[in-house]
């Protein structure tokens, strides 16, 4: 599948496109097929996100996985600080990313 | 240390009202991110693979415990509770709201602090020796040339969209501790036949893509030149600089493709013209920075005797401190390289501790080390037994400088959009390794760098070791490298062979370090022991 | 989009006739109006500068700073006409000009006025002299003669 992630322009947060609006959880992605770039005018343009880019994913059992480690890292957290990442207290979350 | 007057506070505070209004530009849509990129670039806001990263600009690496207590309440106020001193001897927070920026600049300014410039194609922040004023090998303190460098190269309008970054050294000692050779332009200080001091210029190093160790083009420049001279150098490369490709962009290639003495005989034609235009400063106004840069009250007649009768002391005491030029004094370096921990790393308590400590201890006065550490330059030996106490609470006593532990790392895949790989737990793995004080102590001065990425934040090409992450089909692999040096003998590392992964770097390595111990020689480092035997017989060690 | 003045110069030169490129002009042409690329060398132009009353400078992205250098260097060497930047011209960029000697710019999108006084009025002090604005550095107000 087509993942879609971008910032938030005034914290810097890091959001994916769920089809209707932008979450800070990668499993809300939605698979964006062709409208990667329609959809990232459209949302750069309302100032809802920047710096928006299209990655590969693959979504098995209601979690989606970018397809390269770094997005699995952008999605997550720094591994080296798992206490402020998304998943605080998931002890497997890192060992899922890398 | 450096203290503004009315015209740099002006400056500063000129720089935050001028960045709140772009950053409300920005949130209003009237800029584009394509159009204020550059504009948050020159004020050090990064875009990074989480949030923005913000770097703050420590001007040769000098800070005093006022500026120290703010860096930490910033860490609270504007991050998640720390921040990460980097290798060029600056801080950076990896957190920051767009919107808190213009505040968060505001209460750097009002300890006379900013972020100009420590990103973007201009003049970066001037690093220095992390021992300046304090050494008792240098022939003078050479952060006054580094501070009027400053200002001349802050806000200067011809060289603000050069080709590419630009990172000035300056240094006065023939122990190179900033890395001097492997600066877009590294300044030494120097005295000539006549006992004058001047400026030795070397260009066209730097590390990234393509290394390259600067040669000299000049070997001395008087004092009342030194900015006319600095901006020959500078005119040149932002009229003949490549810009077709950004990696072939740095003053380096432009020295390499003309040769250094072609690129000499331009900057001389330049500076012959640039001396008939009335740019330079006084000698007045360096002698005006010069008295901030006075030492400190220094008590004479003081004792040199230490009482290293507890041994965890004494092997801090060995490992972690310099002789200093008064009698009774030491410089003491705190690592920043805990077992295991994170390089260069530190929480808002232990910024703030030190801050205090400096306070008490240091006539008010740290730096910060491009080895991403952080030094107490003026410690009175009586009181040093104090000051390590209340570091070794705060989990800031580890005595490994300089050696295996002390591990430059960038940030890498975990906070870097840039990098490749993960830096950060390879410089754990490898720390927790070789964790044992005895087995450091055994293997003696090592410099190990890794970084995350080809651009080579880590300085992994100066590293008796280096370590370079690279992306191998979407997984993490790093290659192995030996025989960099950083300082008067410069060199750079030359990569062993095929790459490993991330357990696999850390056994090549632990290989790498056994052979040395059966190969050296009386008094050897590893460094002294790959110089000499070459990368073959350590290659067959490695891989064999 | 016609010039914005940024120098307190006197105009010399309305836009008339178009630019000469500077390669052409230094074969003989005898144009009095100039434009100089980023890669061409703006020395080249120095043994006919008296023939010349206007001299463009071309910015076709605003991230590449050399017509900063060529206009110091026209400036440097005595033209006393305009200077004046054309092309991709943004608004943080426009004192800047002002500080290299530019008299003025000619941008392919329009700036606010108002943008274009704030800017220029924003900075009370500089720390280098470049001679060519005839700003006092810092150092100079420091030091006075």
């Amino acid at each position: 599948m087509k993942i879609l992630t971008g910032n938030d322009l005034k914290s810097g947060a890091v959001t994916w496109w769920t089809g209707k609006g932008w979450s800070l959880d990668v499993n809300d992605a939605a698979d964006i097929g062709d409208d990667g770039a329609a959809i990232i005018a459209r949302e750069e343009g309302a100032q809802n996100v920047f710096a928006a880019y299209v990655v590969d994913g693959e979504k098995t059992a209601g979690a989606v996985r970018p397809a390269h480690i770094k997005e699995r890292i952008r999605a997550l957290g720094p591994t080296v600080r798992p206490d402020l990442t998304l998943k605080p207290n998931d002890p497997d979350a890192i060992a899922r990313v890398v | 240390m450096y203290k503004y007057d009315e015209y740099d506070q002006q400056m500063v505070d000129t720089r935050v009202a001028e960045f709140r209004d772009q950053v409300s530009r920005r949130l209003s849509g009237e800029l584009t991110e394509d159009q204020f990129r550059p504009l948050r670039l020159q004020n050090g806001l990064y875009l990074q693979l989480h949030a923005y990263m913000l770097r703050v600009a420590v001007p040769y690496g000098t800070l005093s415990s006022a500026q120290m207590k703010v860096l930490g309440d910033i860490a609270d106020k504007y991050d998640r509770g720390y921040g990460h001193f980097t290798t060029r001897q600056n801080i950076q927070y990896n957190w920051i709201k767009l919107e808190e920026t213009p505040d968060l600049l505001a209460e750097l300014a009002s300890v006379e602090m900013h972020a100009i410039q420590t990103s973007g194609n201009c003049i970066r922040n001037i690093s220095s020796d992390q021992f300046a004023g304090a050494a008792a090998d240098e022939i003078i303190d050479p952060r006054p040339y580094a501070e009027l460098l400053r200002q001349w190269s802050s806000f200067h309008p011809e060289f603000l969209t050069l080709p590419r970054k630009f990172k000035i050294a300056v240094i006065a000692s023939d122990t190179d501790r900033a890395a001097m050779r492997l600066h877009d332009i590294g300044i030494k200080m120097v005295r000539n036949a006549e006992g004058e001091i001047g400026a030795q210029f070397y260009v066209g190093g730097g590390m990234g893509r393509t290394p390259m160790i600067a040669p000299m083009i000049r070997d001395f420049v008087p004092l009342d030149q030194l900015i006319t001279y600095s901006e020959a150098c500078l005119r040149v490369y932002n009229r003949y600089g490549r810009r077709d490709n950004k990696y072939k962009a740095r003053i380096k290639i432009l020295v390499h493709e003309l040769g250094k003495d072609e690129y000499t005989r331009q900057v001389e034609e330049e500076f012959a013209h640039l001396l008939t235009q009335p740019i330079e400063p006084p000698l007045a106004e360096l002698e005006r920075i010069k008295t901030h840069f006075a030492d400190p009250a220094f008590e004479a007649g003081l004792s040199d005797e230490l009482d290293l009768s507890d041994p965890d002391f004494a092997l801090w005491v060995g490992r972690n401190t310099q002789a200093h030029k008064q009698p009774g004094y030491v410089v003491a370096t705190v690592s920043l390289k805990p077992v295991g921990g994170i390089p260069g790393d530190a929480s808002a308590d232990q910024i703030r501790l030190m801050a205090q400590l400096a306070k008490d201890y240091s006539f008010d006065e740290l730096r910060v080390t491009h080895a991403q550490n952080i030094v107490f330059p003026h410690v009175k030996k009586a009181d040093l037994y104090t000051v390590w106490k209340a570091l070794e609470q705060a989990d800031l006593a580890t005595a490994n400088l300089d050696t295996v532990g002390d591990i430059i790392a960038c940030p890498g895949l975990d906070y870097c959009s840039l990098a490749n790989a993960r830096s950060i737990p390879v410089a754990q793995k490898i720390s927790e390794r070789f964790g044992s004080a005895e087995r450091q102590a055994e293997l003696g001065e090592l410099k190990l760098k890794i970084s995350g990425c080809i651009n080579a934040c880590g300085h992994h090409h100066a590293g008796h070791i280096g370590i370079l992450g690279v992306d191998r089909k979407g997984v993490e692999n790093y290659q192995l490298l030996l025989g960099g040096c950083e300082g008067a003998d410069t060199s750079l590392g030359t990569i062993t062979g095929p790459g490993f992964n991330e357990d696999g770097i850390v056994d090549a390595v632990e290989k790498a370090t056994n052979f040395y111990l059966e190969k050296r020689e009386d008094g050897e480092r590893f460094l002294d022991t790959y110089r000499r035997i070459g990368m073959a017989p350590f290659k067959e060690a490695i891989y064999g | 989009m016609g010039d914005v003045r940024i120098s307190g110069r006197p105009t010399l030169q309305r836009k008339a006739a178009p630019a000469v490129a500077a390669a052409c002009f230094a074969e003989g042409s005898n144009a009095a109006t100039v434009r100089v690329e980023p890669g061409e060398d703006a020395r080249a132009l120095l043994p006919q500068l008296e023939q010349i009353e206007r001299i463009e400078i071309s910015f076709p992205v605003w991230t590449d700073g050399r017509g900063y250098s060529s206009a110091r260097i026209l400036r440097e060497a005595g033209f006393e006409g305009d200077i004046v930047a054309v092309g991709d011209i943004a608004p943080d960029m426009i004192g800047h000009l002002q500080r290299c000697g530019f008299d003025a710019f000619d941008a392919n999108k329009p700036i606010d006025p108002e943008t274009v006084k704030a800017t220029l009025e924003r900075w009370d002090n500089v720390y280098q002299a470049t001679v060519v604005d005839g700003r006092q550095a810092i150092w100079a107000k420091r030091h006075p003669a």
